[in-house]
């Protein structure tokens, strides 16, 4: 096993009901390679974005624990970035202000003024909004308040970037252009990154590896490699198989009546398996 | 804009309304030549630019302007603090909301012989009152504020590593402004109404004082342009205060 930035054991999550608790999701296993994007997928409810939360440290899950770069993770870390499903824009700062926000907070590491001006112009040019640095989140469209989000995750050039569905909300051209940008940046900077998503085709189209999450509790059902090259929208035929693989397995699931009594079923680590590329329609 | 047109034109013509009101009744319920006459429109209007011409209100306006400014001051620098905490804290809030409840529903006005007790005569006392009377709005609506902020933001901020103190002073209070805006005009509302009665005590300026002043020197239309002047000013604080408030909120 290569190098691990960020390693995830063991994690359970679920919330206290009045009599006892409620499982979410157990034993949930991660090792993040530098570099690596994997896609945690799966329906709604089985805890995804919690999970990520616990990833990013900014809640403690029920058991398992969760470290990074060798040191467990206590609380939110400098080298992790959050997007969220929401941009989280601050209203009353301009779009170069809100990628600035948090550089200069006393946990993070300090920076010259020169590295700190470089940073964020990287980061919004990055992005592609250099004209519109001076407007306020009231004044941008969703995807351009996106863009600025992710530009706040790249301005403090972090080793590992977690993305909670942040195209959930953008049309079907902005969030292509979206998902090459993040490709793009995760390129030029070698951050690994895990993004979480309940879409299969975002899954298939930008990350490593894939996880998917499903039943009651949530465990992992299984993990598919993809070492095709980007870009990937002309490689139908190979991501058809892939995508008929993982619905096949979520059904699989689905029909299991006691969870806990069944095996995981355990995928091939790299599938190729013929077949076309459906539309999204489950 | 022909809606705002409309509107303004409605509240000048009820304002003209409320003067023929005024001018019925004295005509109405006043003997000509008695002493009604003095407090009729006309005779109200011709004191008024009499005054106006005079150096002396303009330092009694001051003088109340000041009071008020220093009241409000001081209600805002403990109120949104206080309100910051109350705001933050659950227990804080249900320890503290039924004291101050009970607090805000006690006229300023009632405390006025211990303050004096207290401070002696002079501004000290009215500092103390406007203060006081100010406090709630401000403080309740900070406190309301902190509660209505976005989580989002907040998550944010715990995302980036903030310390408490930064989270404060970069998400928290700029956060809350909107809703402090809105308590300091209400808050000037009741700093209007408090402070005539407030200046009725042991001062020698200020609008209330010269309301007084007025009545001794039985100068009766002198009298009734003091209270016109008290409600055109205090008519002008608000717009002041809506005005401040509207550009925040649209910024």
């Amino acid at each position: 096993m290569s190098e691990v930035l960020l390693h995830a054991c063991g994690i359970s999550l679920g919330y206290p009901r009045e009599q006892g608790w409620h499982s979410v999701l157990e034993d949930f296993d991660l090792q993040l390679a530098p570099g690596e994007v994997i896609t945690i997928l799966g329906p709604s409810g089985v805890g995804k974005s919690s999970l990520l939360r616990v990833l990013a440290g900014l809640q403690q899950p029920r058991s398992g624990s969760v470290s990074l770069l060798g040191e467990p993770l206590q609380g939110p870390h400098p080298r992790l970035a959050v997007a969220f499903q929401d941009p989280s824009l601050l209203p009353w700062l301009s779009l170069e202000s809100n990628v600035a926000f948090g550089l200069d907070f006393a946990r993070q590491p300090k920076l010259a003024a020169s590295e700190r001006r470089a940073r964020i112009d990287q980061a919004i040019e990055a992005v592609g909004l250099q004209h519109a640095r001076e407007q306020y989140p009231a004044q941008l469209s969703g995807g351009m308040a996106q863009r600025t989000a992710l530009a706040r995750c790249l301005a403090r050039q972090p080793q590992v970037l977690l993305l909670d569905e942040p195209f959930g909300a953008l049309d079907e051209v902005t969030r292509a252009d979206m998902q090459q940008l993040l490709l793009q940046l995760i390129a030029r900077h070698n951050t690994a990154a895990i993004l979480i998503t309940h879409d299969i085709d975002e899954a298939l189209l930008l990350s490593d590896r894939v996880l998917l999450l499903g039943n009651h509790p949530a465990r992992t059902l299984g993990q598919w490699h993809i070492d095709l090259p980007q870009p990937r929208e002309q490689q139908v035929e190979e991501l058809g198989a892939l995508r008929i693989d993982i619905l096949k397995t979520l059904r699989r699931a689905s029909r299991t009546p006691e969870p806990d009594s069944q095996p995981m079923p355990l995928p091939p680590e790299t599938a190729h398996v013929p077949g076309r590329l459906h539309s999204h329609s489950s | 804009m022909g809606k705002h047109a409309v509107h303004g034109a409605l509240g000048v013509a009820g304002l003209f309304g409320l003067l023929l009101l005024w001018w019925l009744g004295v005509q109405l319920f006043g003997a000509t030549d008695g002493l009604s006459a003095r407090f009729s429109p006309q005779a109200t209007f011709s004191s008024l630019i009499e005054l106006l011409g005079q150096a002396e209100v303009y330092e009694h306006i001051w003088v109340s302007l000041k009071r008020i400014l220093i009241g409000l001051l001081l209600a805002l620098l403990i109120g949104v603090p206080l309100g910051l905490l109350v705001g933050s804290y659950r227990h804080l809030e249900a320890a503290t909301t039924p004291a101050f409840q009970f607090l805000r529903m006690i006229s300023p006005l009632s405390w006025m012989p211990v303050v004096v007790m207290l401070m002696g005569v002079g501004d000290q006392p009215i500092y103390f009152l406007l203060a006081f009377a100010a406090l709630w709005p401000i403080l309740l609506n900070t406190a309301a504020g902190v509660r209505q902020l976005d989580p989002r933001w907040l998550q944010l901020s715990r995302s980036l590593s903030a310390t408490r103190w930064e989270t404060l002073c970069k998400v928290i209070i700029h956060g809350v402004i909107g809703h402090v805006l809105t308590g300091v005009r209400l808050a000037i509302g009741i700093l209007w109404i408090v402070l005539v009665p407030c200046e009725m005590l042991g001062v020698s300026a200020g609008l209330g004082y010269f309301i007084l002043d007025t009545r001794d020197r039985l100068a009766y239309s002198e009298l009734m342009a003091m209270v016109l002047l008290i409600g055109v000013l205090g008519f002008m604080l608000d717009a002041l205060a809506r005005g401040l408030h509207r550009r925040w909120v649209h910024a």
